[in-house]
């Protein structure tokens, strides 16, 4: 009964699976799909507050929360696509298109886009870079003397052992107004820098972060298949006059291409989700990301009210995105796997 | 070896004798404290725990925690300490306590003006009052023979000579952080043009002249800012002052005493305190009066509010007041108005409003805190800007109930 076997080995992660994952996944997508209100009395209210040494009292009419044994009154029901229609506001987007509108800028003002365009980019950009960065550290790695190759990966890893809030504010501290840099900047060039006073050297610092914070991990994983390939091919293909070059194309890397394609998908999905630079470089006033979005419907506003339809939506949004982002890697892999079996 | 010993022991027993003394009964009902963290909070919980079985618990995260806490049955903190804001989420869930049963039992010493009345009951007791005034360098404002300004038109043209005169760049401070602290610079410009928030309804009105003008108000005297003011709250601007940075800015009085702290502080003496300016020649201080205070919590027995109340009076006591008078703007009784004390009087003497705290107006706080970036980093025009916190608010206001 190998099917049985089978069954009773995954049992319990399938359980844990369904617990920690489907059924929270579950729950989230139904709050997308509802709202839950306060009901509200209107009343007049004479409310006095301490002015300096007198007190200021008003009459006013007040919104207040309809009270049931001592517990405020709520309502949750279906809206259907509202919170999704919230956030993706379709009618502005329309008017934005029309002969009228202010086109893409006027596209990019509202949140969700200017969130997703920056999370967008951001992944995209970064990734080149850190698949880039990784294979270049390896193949220099590897090819020093033995004798250094110990400290010199522990260097290279330490940008990636920092704790990525801490090394995002650390650089910030390093670049704001009156930081170390920006002073010697200042000194060096006489010119004043403002890193934080416009969107893209803001961006440009988090691409930047971002790139130094993670190129460490893929330098390892690419180092360690650097360590499996075949020497004998190598050796073969140095008798043949194969270049450098060339045997980086024909050989290395396509020895590595199934750890290219996993550092690829781990970083698309890491980076879709980017929040810690948005939080570490204060940016959230020129930059959002995907994720920074639910996270402020999510804070409590100056009411104690958490917008968690809103969140939902916007997580379940997110969650799509990821989806369709890995489509292309995922689609790749299920190739070669269909084409070996 | 011996004497000094004993000395020490003395010492230490005189110490303790002292700080008890401080309180006149022995609390034995343990009661839980969660308070701003902050120099007045910790001078008064540090009087309430010289009675006895106090814990007390200070943070900034206390507007996050404080609704959840005391919505929990039992609530987990039987005091809450708070502003005027946030107390608006804990009487919207009902989690705290009317007041004047206990008032009536140990409130001989509370000042009618300390009693935060809702609907006629007692709900929360203020402390202090924290308001936003304008600060500046009087030598260089002397040296320039510029007068104190009275208003913001008079304020930009002092800091147009300051600039021209070199010296400084950016003369000007303020508590532009996207977020909150724009949001309250915005509410307390807009009330100095006489704007109003809401009209029948809770319907937003904030799309008119007195909203155009506030933002053209700001964004002219972010001109004279550091070009990083979307990212400046209260401790960049104290530094600023403190480094002699900056020669003005409308800051918090909390902020006042750090500025004469000769251990942070180059500009020791220099900084003068003056009553916020209009808003425009002729109008009220632009700037709004908060208060600082506490609630009692709903769900918790009728003997740990009794002995929360009574220990909260301790710590509130005009001996504690005696003891730090310069900590705060007190609003209790023994409190003599210092020189740090100056500008916020005068403020609220010339009628700077209350902070209107209602639930609608915290939605409106939000909505603004979350879209005035926009036009400051020049994204939006002020027209756009005002549109679209006007439909963050209506979105917020519907998805509360207020709105229909």
């Amino acid at each position: 009964m190998r099917g049985r076997v089978f069954l009773g080995f995954i049992a319990p992660s399938l359980v844990l699976m369904i617990i920690f994952i489907a059924l929270p996944l579950v729950s989230v997508a139904w709050q997308s799909f509802h709202a839950t209100q306060g009901v509200f009395e209107d009343v007049l209210v004479e409310s006095c507050t301490p002015g300096f040494l007198t007190q200021t009292c008003v009459k006013e009419m007040q919104s207040r929360p309809v009270m049931q044994a001592g517990v405020a009154v709520t309502s949750t029901r279906f809206v259907g696509w509202d919170n999704y229609r919230q956030l993706l506001q379709p009618d502005a987007v329309a008017d934005a298109f029309s002969p009228t509108g202010h086109g893409m800028s006027a596209v990019l003002n509202i949140d969700f886009y200017n969130a997703l365009r920056f999370t967008l980019s951001f992944t995209l950009i970064t990734l080149p870079f850190i698949v880039g960065l990784g294979l270049l550290l390896a193949l220099a790695v590897d090819d020093i003397a033995h004798g250094l190759r110990g400290p010199v990966i522990f260097v290279t890893l330490l940008p990636y052992i920092i704790t990525p809030v801490i090394g995002a504010l650390a650089i910030r501290w390093l670049f704001v107004g009156d930081g170390v840099l920006t002073d010697a900047i200042r000194w060096i060039t006489g010119h004043d820098v403002s890193m934080f006073a416009q969107g893209w050297t803001i961006e440009l610092m988090m691409l930047f972060y971002r790139i130094w914070h993670i190129a460490p991990f893929a330098f390892v994983v690419f180092y360690a298949g650097l360590q499996t390939v075949n020497k004998d091919t190598i050796e073969a293909s140095v008798i043949d006059g194969a270049t450098r070059m060339e045997r980086l194309r024909y050989v290395i890397i396509p020895h590595l291409m199934p750890l290219i394609v996993f550092v690829t998908m781990i970083h698309l999905m890491d980076s879709y989700r980017v929040f810690d630079e948005v939080v570490g470089f204060a940016a959230h006033a020129y930059r959002i990301s995907l994720q920074w979005l639910t996270y402020s419907f999510l804070t409590p506003d100056q009411t104690g009210n958490r917008a968690v339809a809103r969140a939902s939506a916007s997580a379940m949004l997110t969650m799509l995105g990821i989806v369709v982002l890995l489509l292309v890697p995922l689609r790749r892999t299920w190739r070669d796997h269909r084409g070996k079996s | 070896m011996l004497k000094n010993m004993l000395l020490s022991a003395t010492i230490l027993l005189g110490a303790s004798v002292s700080a008890q003394a401080a309180c006149n009964f022995a609390n034995t009902t343990p009661i839980k404290v969660q308070a701003p963290s902050f120099p007045a909070w910790v001078a008064v919980t540090d009087y309430m725990k010289t009675c006895g079985n106090v814990q007390v618990e200070l943070d900034l995260q206390y507007k996050e925690k404080q609704p959840a806490a005391l919505a929990a049955k039992p609530a987990l903190y039987q005091f809450a300490g708070l502003a005027v804001n946030s107390l608006v989420p804990l009487l919207n869930d009902g989690t705290v306590r009317p007041l004047d049963d206990l008032i009536a039992k140990y409130g001989q010493n509370l000042q009618p003006n300390q009693l935060i009345r809702i609907d006629g009951k007692v709900m929360a007791i203020a402390m202090m009052v924290n308001v936003q005034h304008l600060m500046y360098r009087r030598d260089v404002f002397a040296d320039l023979k510029l007068a104190e300004p009275t208003n913001y038109d008079e304020l930009l043209t002092s800091l147009a000579a300051i600039k021209k005169a070199g010296v400084m760049q950016y003369p000007m401070g303020g508590t532009y952080k996207s977020g909150w602290d724009l949001a309250t610079d915005f509410v307390n410009m807009y009330f100095g043009f006489e704007g109003s928030f809401f009209g029948a309804g809770n319907v937003p009105t904030v799309q008119g002249d007195a909203g155009l003008k506030t933002l053209a108000m700001m964004k002219a005297l972010s001109a004279y800012m550091d070009p990083e003011f979307l990212t400046s709250e209260a401790n960049t601007v104290q530094q600023q002052f403190q480094r002699g940075k900056i020669a003005a800015a409308n800051l918090w009085v909390t902020r006042a005493g750090a500025m004469d702290d000769a251990k942070e502080s180059t500009v020791v003496g220099k900084i003068a305190f003056a009553k916020a300016p209009a808003a425009h020649a002729g109008g009220k201080p632009a700037t709004t009066v908060w208060w600082d205070g506490f609630a009692i919590a709903k769900n918790i027995s009728d003997a740990e509010a009794d002995a929360a109340f009574h220990v909260a009076m301790q710590g509130i006591s005009p001996e504690m007041v005696k003891a730090n008078n310069a900590a705060a703007i007190w609003l209790i009784k023994g409190y003599e108005p210092g020189k740090y004390a100056v500008g916020a009087a005068a403020s609220a003497g010339a009628g700077a409003p209350p902070y209107p705290a209602t639930t609608a107006m915290g939605l409106m706080h939000t909505a603004l805190g979350a879209n005035l970036a926009n036009y400051f980093s020049g994204r939006e025009t002020a027209e756009q800007t005002l549109a679209k916190i006007a439909a963050a608010y209506t979105v917020a206001a519907k998805e509360k109930g207020i709105l229909k």
